[in-house]
């Protein structure tokens, strides 16, 4: 059974535009899936369906079995979600909102309690409970809609953008939350702009581009297609001239202790390395020069847009 | 658990946010009301009231008293639910409901309760405040009851109605304003429909808040001026009709789901 099945999944908006066109899904449980796509591409309104917010237009969605036709109550009772927007009164206190969530979903008042309190803890919220929510931060903002989320321990989480707008430091303490939610078997679907957050989390991935899945398929796969990296490197000393090396890397010298090469995908960095230590160029250190993730993702909607 | 503890735990948990929500504000949403049916009291009431002389055989006083309470609980319950459920549908936190395992009638009557909620505590204050100026028996108390609790429904269901349809906060005050208040007014609160030609009687049978005003004076004083089985049928006829509306236009997701 799989957390999530979406079989020809249609939206047409009452102003006629088509945000959907016939999509299939699906998610493993256990999962840590990534769902990508440009603004615009129909992700939100694929979420929007799956938390029934938004009305579909034609064909199925089933969670965990349930389908939301049929047993809309059953699918619901699975799913957290934390939305791109803060959708929470923000006059009401922080523990409230969390609490209130869970009594929405059925959660004995006490029990409730116990859990807003371990979430609140979790994700450094304690010591704010009793402020109202327009009292809190950004950052604070989206770890209460994720401690929200969470409060009746939901068997599938969605997080739409939840880093969105969130410094670097807070971001990776959300990604290591995330991670240890997914551990103890909590399936998780993320759409993200950051594709670095969706490499580094996720195992499968999709992306959606004008209403299509154009890609579905293990992140591993995905980026194994990938025909040449490029990296840079930096150089200890100043570069007096270009070095030479095979053919087969296309070297570029950015400035005198910067330099750029693209390793074709059967060959290795090492060659590159060996050859410049080969001239007495020093390495310092080195990075990809764009997130692999992002290089795939933006050849792949260029060509389908080309296409359209 | 059962579905049915599952609901109920979140029925109460929207009622009592709901109740919260005005009486967290107490001196927002109860006080103002009870100043302005006192300041009715002292000007129509004891100084122009004076003047006026007996009403279907009582003092003017005793003859607007259940009528101004009626006016309390009709206008708190309409924009206590209409309010909420806008505000909640315009920063978005209605998604925190909809997205959860509630079927659409538990969320109805939570939003239900906080207004029925409302009214009769802004009509209990109202009530108490009215022993400032006047002395009264109540002649039918489990009249006076129902017909409260029955008003106060059906004017949370209006609202509700209201809330869903509203896109900006003028749609909000669109409806008391220009809809609510003439029909209050026009309702018999200050006067009988015995004192008005024929034609304008037979006009004033189709408004309904004459109906609840009616049955509430009898409820406290013993007198109406029309048949109160027919009134009570009419209460109820428009309140399982607003009943159902809410309901279906919930099921639709109009206004609230796209």
């Amino acid at each position: 059974m799989y957390a999530l099945e979406i079989n020809q999944l249609t939206k047409t908006y009452r102003n006629g535009f088509v945000a959907l066109k016939g999509i299939d899904l699906k998610v493993q449980r256990g999962d840590f899936f990534a769902l990508l796509g440009p603004n615009g591409a129909g992700k939100s309104t694929c979420i929007g369906i799956i938390t029934s917010l938004i009305n579909k237009t034609s064909g199925s969605v089933r969670v965990f079995g349930h389908d939301l036709d049929r047993e809309l109550i059953d699918a619901k009772r699975k799913i957290g979600v934390v939305p791109q927007e803060f959708n929470f009164n923000i006059f009401e206190p922080v523990q409230e909102i969390i609490a209130n969530q869970g009594g929405y979903y059925g959660v004995p008042a006490s029990q409730a309690r116990k859990q807003t309190e371990v979430y609140l803890r979790e994700l450094g919220l304690w010591d704010k409970r009793h402020l109202q929510a327009r009292e809190l931060s950004g950052g604070m903002k989206r770890r209460l809609m994720i401690a929200r989320a969470l409060v009746h321990q939901p068997e599938l989480l969605i997080l739409d953008e939840p880093t969105a707008g969130v410094d670097i430091e807070l971001r990776r303490s959300m990604w290591k939350f995330m991670r240890r939610i997914n551990e103890q078997g909590t399936t998780i679907i993320l759409t993200t702009h950051y594709l670095e957050e969706a490499e580094q989390m996720c195992k499968n991935i999709a992306i959606i581009d004008q209403g299509n899945i154009i890609e579905n398929t293990s992140m591993k796969a995905l980026l194994s297609t990938l025909d040449t990296e490029t990296f840079i490197l930096y150089l200890r000393e100043e570069l007096l001239h270009l070095p030479t090396i095979s053919a087969e890397f296309a070297i570029r010298q950015v400035d005198e202790h910067t330099l750029e090469v693209d390793v074709p995908k059967q060959l290795t960095l090492n060659q590159v390395i060996l050859q410049l230590h080969q001239q007495n160029l020093q390495i310092d250190s080195m990075r990809n020069k764009v997130n692999r993730l992002e290089e795939l993702f933006v050849s792949m909607v260029d060509k389908k847009e080309q296409a359209a | 658990m059962s579905p049915l503890q599952r609901y109920s735990i979140a029925y109460l948990t929207i009622a009592r946010k709901e109740i919260l929500r005005f009486s967290r504000i107490w001196v927002q949403t109860i006080v103002p009301p009870v100043i302005m049916v006192a300041l009715y009291f002292i000007i129509f009431g004891n100084l122009i009231g004076a003047r006026i002389g007996r009403m279907d055989g009582m003092a003017y006083i005793d003859f607007i008293m259940p009528g101004l309470i009626m006016m309390a609980v009709i206008t708190n319950s309409y924009s206590n639910v209409v309010s909420s459920f806008f505000s909640a549908k315009f920063s978005h936190h209605i998604e925190e409901m909809l997205v959860s395992p509630i079927p659409n009638l538990v969320i109805l009557l939570g939003f239900l309760t906080g207004g029925i909620a409302r009214g009769l505590s802004v009509g209990l204050a109202v009530t108490l405040a009215s022993l400032f100026f006047t002395s009264f028996r109540v002649d039918n108390p489990i009249m006076v009851v129902g017909v409260a609790f029955l008003t106060a429904l059906l004017f949370s269901l209006a609202g509700l109605i209201n809330g869903i349809f509203a896109k900006s906060f003028d749609d909000v005050s669109i409806v008391p304003t220009f809809v609510l208040t003439p029909l209050i007014y026009l309702g018999g609160i200050f006067y009988s429909i015995q004192l008005l030609p024929p034609f304008w009687q037979n006009i004033s049978l189709g408004n309904p808040i004459l109906y609840m005003i009616n049955s509430f004076r009898y409820g406290f004083l013993g007198v109406t001026d029309i048949d109160i089985t027919t009134a009570l049928i009419i209460i109820m006829i428009f309140t399982i009709a607003l009943f159902s509306i809410a309901l279906s236009l919930l099921n639709r997701g109009i206004g609230i789901r796209q």
